[in-house]
């Protein structure tokens, strides 16, 4: 065991160059400022403060809004799937866990490309309704194109982890609970899903992680002026060029997610016991 | 005996193109301690599972009193079930676990608390309420389950070999128990188990099953003493088995010998099987006896020595608590009551070890 011991650092090493290094470079803009000059360090808390500003907050309300109703949209839909799915035999399992991861191999630009061409007001739905007669509709560039973006690139990553839950169900628990008169829709609250709540924490962690620092899928489907956290973030590295700002506002995410993560896991917590 | 309770008619069972119930008829009586013994895989899991509810039988009907049950589902059924797993619920604490149950039949939160605390006190769990279900102990788990399954007042109490997994010490002190239990509520308990020894100690009656066929059905009693077959015989116990010709009435022929018995109802000169326990063989001088032999080999097994004895158309295995130097000539003898004359089985059917 200790041999292997020493095969670690590398590891750690990579790790702590690759992770921990930009993150503590990122805390450090986020508390100073001039720029990108790391030579004359000068400590501020401008950039925090500069985040109270209604412009700031309303695009922080925005995300947390579109963030949270793609996690409930994926949750609704997601454990029907995953239930669906665990219905089946095995063989069947495998292969159709692997039609819903297939979406993740593509990269998501071209996915959301695929969106655009379908939602776009000449686009193939429109086309459809026109030929069938009826009014187009708009939908690029609205929270509706932005959040069925965001819910199909999200869904697996809510499916799996349910549907991983569901399958480590003992079968015998469900029949012990039919046995003690429980009928089909009683077991389903009492005992499948009290069971498989860890899966479905998991799953919403994971999409909320991901909805709330998206920037590719606002941007291409709710157009310009559509504004995310992540987008907010992406300007201020890549276009403004004020890395102080934008690693302040990616500090004041990341404690947010933090926050949220660490509620949702007490929640979790009294569920189970409340019983 | 009192009135059947659940009546079990040609009952078969398909998985795929394997037959694993091959014809069941059988009566359960009110108040009975019925076992359902054998081999795995020789149904009797099967069997438990169509009462319980979680098979459909291929074939036959399932009567609870009188009423054809084998559509109706589990939650339905006046039975409960005390799984092989116990398969508590992990996220409930012992309570809750007893409690399912009633809650779900949305009773009263005083009534439930009673009833709860009157079946953990039957179960020897009193002041365990507030326990986490994992936390406990094998021998714990599996009263819980025991009194989740009690405490609904069911009609019949199905047991999925309970007793498996616990350690020889604690399997002896549950059997005492689970027939304490069985008389104290007075309902009819099915149980299953693969043990022979559990099924003779505990049941009014043992159901022996190989290959999804009855075998026996009878008193402990029945089952060691008479045993119909050679399966039964050899499952029930160890046993010397022998091919053999009944003569006639009371007279039976094997081994170059002619011995007399107690058995009748053959036909003369059938080709029938006898079974002879151990314990009933005595070894004596070879001028006294017909069968003659050397003592092979003998092994100390606690209360009584396991002696081999080669005769010269086969060994007899034989308990006795005396010691006999191996290389011993010696003679072997047994009474007419001694000897058990089966039919002998049907191989096709029946089946081998």
């Amino acid at each position: 065991m200790k041999h292997y011991v020493k095969m670690v650092w590398p590891y750690v090493i990579w790790a702590a160059l690759i992770v921990v290094l930009p993150l503590l470079l990122i805390i450090l803009y986020s508390v100073t400022k001039s720029g990108n000059e790391l030579v004359n360090i000068q400590f501020t808390l401008e950039n925090f403060k500069r985040m109270t500003e209604p412009v700031y907050m309303a695009v922080f309300v925005k995300s947390f809004e579109l963030g949270i109703l793609s996690v409930v949209i994926c949750l609704i839909l997601g454990y029907l799937l995953a239930y669906f799915i665990a219905g089946f035999q095995e063989k069947v399992q495998n292969l159709l866990i692997l039609l819903v991861t297939i979406p993740m191999w593509i990269n998501t630009l071209l996915r959301t490309y695929a969106w655009i061409s379908l939602l776009s007001d000449n686009g193939l739905i429109n086309s459809f309704l026109e030929m069938i007669g009826l009014q187009p509709l708009n939908m690029m560039y609205t929270d509706f194109a932005v959040l069925i973006g965001l819910v199909s690139d999200l869904l697996p990553f809510m499916v799996i982890p349910i549907h991983t839950s569901l399958c480590k169900i003992d079968q015998s628990l469900i029949e012990a609970s039919m046995d003690l008169g429980a009928n089909r829709f009683q077991t389903f609250w009492r005992v499948t899903f009290k069971l498989s709540i860890p899966g479905v924490l998991n799953g919403v962690i994971m999409t909320f992680l991901l909805s709330i620092s998206t920037f590719v899928i606002p941007k291409l489907l709710g157009g310009g002026q559509y504004t995310l956290i992540g987008n907010l973030i992406e300007n201020q590295f890549i276009s403004i060029g004020d890395w102080n700002f934008g690693s302040a506002i990616s500090v004041i995410l990341a404690i947010i997610i933090l926050v949220s993560i660490t509620l949702m896991k007490r929640i979790d917590k009294d569920e189970i016991e409340e019983e | 005996m009192s009135d059947v309770i659940i009546e079990l008619k040609g009952l078969s069972k398909n998985f795929g193109d394997q037959q694993v119930l091959k014809g069941i008829d059988l009566n359960i009586h009110e108040n009975e301690f019925l076992t359902l013994l054998g081999p795995s895989g020789c149904g009797k899991t099967t069997t438990l599972r169509i009462i319980a509810g979680f098979e459909e039988p291929s074939a036959g009907e399932v009567l609870f009193d009188g009423v054809d049950i084998s559509k109706v589902p589990p939650y339905k059924r006046e039975v409960n079930t005390v799984f092989q797993k116990y398969s508590l619920f992990p996220f409930m604490n012992v309570y809750d676990n007893v409690a399912f149950g009633l809650k779900i039949k949305k009773m009263d939160k005083n009534l439930i608390e009673h009833k709860v605390m009157k079946t953990l006190k039957l179960v020897g769990l009193e002041g365990f309420e507030k326990r986490d279900v994992t936390k406990l102990s094998g021998g714990q788990q599996q009263r819980v389950a025991i009194a989740r399954a009690l405490v609904n007042e069911p009609k019949i109490l199905l047991l999925d070999e309970p007793l498996g997994a616990l350690d020889a010490k604690l399997r002896k002190e549950m059997q005492v128990e689970l027939k304490k239990i069985q008389q104290e509520v007075g309902i009819t308990f099915i149980f299953v188990t693969h043990d022979q020894e559990e099924a003779l100690s505990m049941s009014d009656t043992v159901v022996v099953m190989h290959e999804g066929i009855i075998q026996q059905v009878g008193t402990p009693e029945d089952i060691y003493n008479e045993p119909e077959n050679r399966f039964v015989a050899s499952f029930i116990g160890e046993s010397n088995i022998i091919e053999a010709t009944m003569i006639k009435d009371c007279l039976v022929a094997f081994d170059d010998y002619e011995f007399e018995c107690v058995d009748k109802g053959f036909k003369n000169n059938e080709a029938v099987e006898v079974v002879i326990r151990p314990e009933d063989i005595d070894i004596v001088k070879p001028k006294n006896a017909k069968l003659r032999g050397k003592v092979k080999s003998i092994i100390f097994k606690g209360v009584h020595h396991e002696i081999v004895v080669g005769t010269k158309h086969r060994d007899y295995l034989i308990h006795t608590t005396d010691y006999y130097e191996p290389g011993l000539d010696v003679g072997l003898t047994f009474g007419p009551d001694d000897i058990h004359v089966m039919y002998r089985m049907d191989w096709e059917t029946g089946g081998a070890e």
